[in-house]
């Protein structure tokens, strides 16, 4: 279970990207947040798993504060939330199996993974995660040579590596084409009703939102304007989230 | 109607008047600088100058590497010195081979003859003289005259009869040079190639020793990876603290372990024995101690168990280490005995084993230290979140002062060895109540809570170093070096080393600083800690300009080696010097030959590799 309570965060140059935003996400959910480009997603995602440190308000993981977490706790919650990004965030010039194991970093010993080596069963471990997301003959290629839906596999490959109770998809197929979006956004899917991982992924179609998300929340201008049922989104609904002027497609 | 443009510039006489001024005011930099670096074409053109210049031209077109072996055979012809009764008949000489022939063949003293010879090697020179007496062989010359063989091999000169009337015949030798066999290659030549290797080997120490050590810099001096870095006053002080603190401790430990493999210094079948065990020994000690993944956290008895296993094994590590340097010294000791022409080999395990015997126990000591540091570091952090703000003040205040006073004592000890003031006013009461002082404020007006960013306090101060050094000029380094270590090749690699670790390590830094933040970011959302994303996140990425700006740095480094020896540093510049002083510029010639070979080649092999790996 994952509580957010009166997050708010300003950024150094005095964006306010979150404005006193509060919401749960109960254990196993498919989470979507939606809003516009700049509303304050990425900022959001960021804030659970401290990449970015928020400036006010709590959040609560199985009832301990991540927000007052040392680093070295930090290591230990972060090993359990995987994060999957729109530019997929692999590290071009390592193999994939490499961009694998790095999600174990959080759990070998650092002097051994310094050497890059790890236990067997990671090993057995990584092969496997590259199987389900159906990429295993790619394991040895540099990262680079793949396409832009194979990284991204490899990119949730990396996030299920960290046995994840949660994991955070920022705009997972914004990059993607249509077809390979779905394709994405099935593994996704399969993760949180299969594995009973909670799932909370930004999204911009709502189409999407529709298709695949249990919730969805609603950001704009950092405020949580929407929250509730997919089905809930009516036009005046999607005028607050979207603005005035938006044209609904999807 | 066209509206005027605002920003139209317009012209006016003040414009103009100003344009002018610059101009004047350029012409006078211009004057002013001829002036002063003394341009004078008179120079050029002075009678003198141009012979010289001609001259040296000529030395510096004819470099100093090939010479043949000389014969120098004499040819004589017969000759009377007042002619005798019978008109001074000689005999016809054989013209077979070179020969020599004198007209007339008869004269009085003080009279001039012909001396003329015939297939000789054209091109060649050699003495003309009288020999007195009727034996051609006798030691006894007259005269000074030279012949040169025209490209026929002929030759003709003309010589004055000495007084030394006699009825016997006298004779006429010219003793001629000539090249035999294949070119050799003369001592010039040798030694210039002796001194390019160590100039290439100079450059090739310089830039791995540079590469090593500026790799880990790069990362401190690079403002992404440090801005993150902050943590808490308490835990700065203490492991400002355990820095000379554990550099100390770990110094005399690990001499003493030195001290404990003494008494087996000399035995080779125990220095191996050690060689072999120690790693194996170290490698089960730390599997054991640091397991390779672990979800649960361990008891307490078992990590009290563990870091002292871990204790262990480093010292055993470490007395491996000092084996290792005596197997090394001792063999090398037996290399340079026996291995005849192959004894540069025992020398470098020698060197070797003598370096790691001195590097290991400051090995020891920084390691100690930065151990230490990083775990009381870590403990100031975890006190400094547990306790409550009173506790932690109270914290701040004591250590701080203390870290602050112990790094200005140090810094006044410092003072004291190089300056020797004498007066503890200066050196050690003075600095120690400043930085307790200064630690004391600090602690004040932090708020208990806060962070501080030791990231970037590390950040400047790494980069304000590294750019003071970077100005100073790898020959001013030299200079310094020679003065430290003497004259030789060993002061070139360190003052060519420490330049390109402070070059490369801001060339590097800025890579890291514009690497992509998103791999970065992916990684640390792992879980993985500074290190592991470093390793996993930052050198994949840097991986190809580092190579780069490797070899860039080799061909600065090459040509750098090859002046470094002007002032002392070792490598070719030396002879260059030498020889250009001495007005040996055939000798000179061939040095600048070989460097030019030399750059131009590396030049080469380094483009073609970059164009291969980058
Ligand atoms: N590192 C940063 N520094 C300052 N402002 C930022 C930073 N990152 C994002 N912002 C600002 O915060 C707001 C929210 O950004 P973001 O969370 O990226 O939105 P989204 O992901 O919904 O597009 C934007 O106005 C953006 O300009
Ligand atoms: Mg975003």
């Amino acid at each position: 279970m994952l509580q957010v309570k009166n997050l708010t965060k300003i950024y150094d140059g005095g964006v306010k990207a979150l404005n006193n935003v509060t919401f749960d996400a109960p254990k196993g959910q498919f989470l979507a947040v939606i809003g516009l480009s700049g509303s304050g997603k990425s900022t959001l995602l960021r804030c659970i798993n401290r990449l970015i440190d928020p400036t006010e308000g709590q959040i609560l993981w199985n009832g301990e504060d991540i927000t007052a977490a040392n680093p070295e706790e930090m290591r230990r919650i972060r090993r359990k939330i995987g994060m999957v990004f729109q530019h997929f965030n692999l590290v071009h010039r390592s193999k994939v199996l490499t961009n694998v194991l790095a999600g174990r970093l959080g759990y070998v010993n650092p002097a051994w993974s310094l050497l890059n080596r790890f236990p067997k069963e990671d090993m057995a471990k990584a092969l496997q995660q590259l199987e389900r997301v159906g990429i295993a003959d790619k394991a040895n290629q540099r990262a680079d040579e793949l396409s832009g839906g194979q990284q991204q596999r490899v990119g949730i490959a990396r996030a299920l590596m960290q046995d994840p109770e949660i994991i955070l998809a920022d705009e997972p197929v914004a990059s993607l084409d249509p077809v390979l979006a779905h394709s994405i956004m099935k593994h996704l899917e399969e993760i949180n009703k299969k594995d009973g991982v909670t799932v909370l992924c930004s999204l911009h179609f709502l189409d999407l939102v529709h298709r695949y998300a249990d919730r969805v929340i609603a950001l704009n201008e950092g405020k949580l304007v929407f929250e509730g049922l997919p089905s809930e989104i009516d036009d005046k609904k999607f005028k607050d989230i979207y603005g005035r002027d938006a044209e609904r497609v999807g | 109607m066209k509206e005027p443009n605002k920003n139209e510039k317009k012209s006016s006489p003040w414009k103009s008047l100003g344009t002018g001024l610059a101009v004047l005011a350029g012409l006078i930099v211009y004057a002013y600088g001829f002036q002063i670096t003394k341009i004078d074409l008179e120079q050029l053109r002075s009678e003198r100058r141009q012979e010289s210049l001609v001259r040296v031209t000529r030395a510096l077109a004819q470099p100093d590497i090939f010479e043949y072996e000389q014969v120098a055979e004499a040819f004589t012809a017969p000759v009377y010195v007042t002619c005798p009764a019978d008109g001074g008949i000689v005999e016809a000489p054989d013209t077979s081979g070179p020969y020599v022939t004198v007209t007339p063949s008869c004269a009085e003293p003080g009279e001039m003859v012909t001396v003329e010879g015939f297939k000789f090697v054209p091109n060649s020179s050699g003495p003309v003289r009288f020999v007195p007496g009727s034996d051609p062989t006798n030691v006894v010359e007259l005269g000074n005259d030279t012949a040169t063989t025209d490209a026929d091999g002929s030759f003709a000169v003309a010589i004055k009869l000495p007084k030394r009337p006699s009825d016997e015949v006298q004779f006429i030798r010219v003793t001629m040079r000539r090249n035999v066999g294949t070119p050799q290659f003369t001592q010039t030549a040798r030694d210039t190639w002796n001194k390019i290797i160590e100039t290439v080997f100079l450059a090739l120490l310089a830039t791995t020793l540079g590469t090593i050590l500026a790799i880990p810099l790069s990362f401190i001096a690079a403002r992404n990876l440090m801005k993150s870095v902050r943590s808490p006053l308490t835990s700065i002080s203490l492991s400002l603290l355990g820095w000379p603190l554990g550099i100390a401790v770990g110094y005399l430990l690990v001499s003493w372990v030195g001290t404990l493999s003494a008494p087996f210094a000399e035995n080779i079948p125990v220095n191996v024995l050690f060689v072999v065990l120690t790693p194996i020994l170290a490698s089960l000690g730390l599997r054991w101690a640091l397991p390779e993944e672990e979800t649960s956290k361990p008891n307490k008895t078992t990590q009290i168990l563990r870091l002292i296993v871990l204790f262990i094994t480093v010292l055993v590590a470490f007395y491996g280490l000092f084996q290792l340097a005596h197997l090394a010294i001792n063999v090398g000791l037996l290399g340079i005995a026996g291995l005849g022409s192959l004894a540069f080999l025992g020398n470098f395990l020698f060197q070797l084993g003598d370096i790691i015997a001195i590097t290991t126990p400051v090995l020891g000591g920084l390691a100690t230290g930065s151990a230490l540091s990083s775990f009381l570091g870590r403990t100031g952090q975890r006190a400094s979140e547990r306790l409550a703000p009173s506790a932690i003040r109270l914290l701040n205040i004591l250590f701080a002062t203390l870290a602050g006073a112990t790094l200005f004592g140090l810094f006044g000890w410092l003072v004291e060895w190089l300056y020797q003031i004498g007066q503890s006013v200066y050196v050690l009461w003075g600095p120690l109540i400043v930085g307790g002082l200064l630690g004391l404020v600090i602690a004040l007006i932090t708020k208990p809570k806060d962070t501080l960013s030791t990231g970037m306090v590390i950040y400047y101060v790494t980069r304000t170093i590294l750019n003071g050094l970077r100005s100073v000029e790898a020959l001013v380094m030299a200079i310094v070096f020679v003065i430290a270590v003497g004259i030789g090749p060993f002061a070139g690699v360190m003052a060519l080393g420490l330049h390109t670790i402070v070059s490369l390590a801001k060339l590097y830094s800025e890579q890291v600083e514009s690497i992509q933040p998103g791999p970065l970011e992916a990684i640390q959302a792992t879980g993985a800690n500074r290190l592991q994303t470093i390793i996993y996140a930052v050198i994949p990425q840097i991986v190809p300009p580092y190579i780069s700006y490797t070899m860039y740095r080799w061909d600065i480094n090459v040509r750098m080696s090859t002046i470094i020896g002007f002032v002392g540093g070792g490598g070719i510049g030396f002879l260059l010097q030498q020889n250009i002083n001495l007005l040996n510029y055939r000798a000179a010639s061939a040095q600048m030959l070989a460097i030019a070979i030399v750059v131009a080649s590396m030049d080469y092999i380094s483009s073609m590799l970059r164009e291969k790996y980058v």
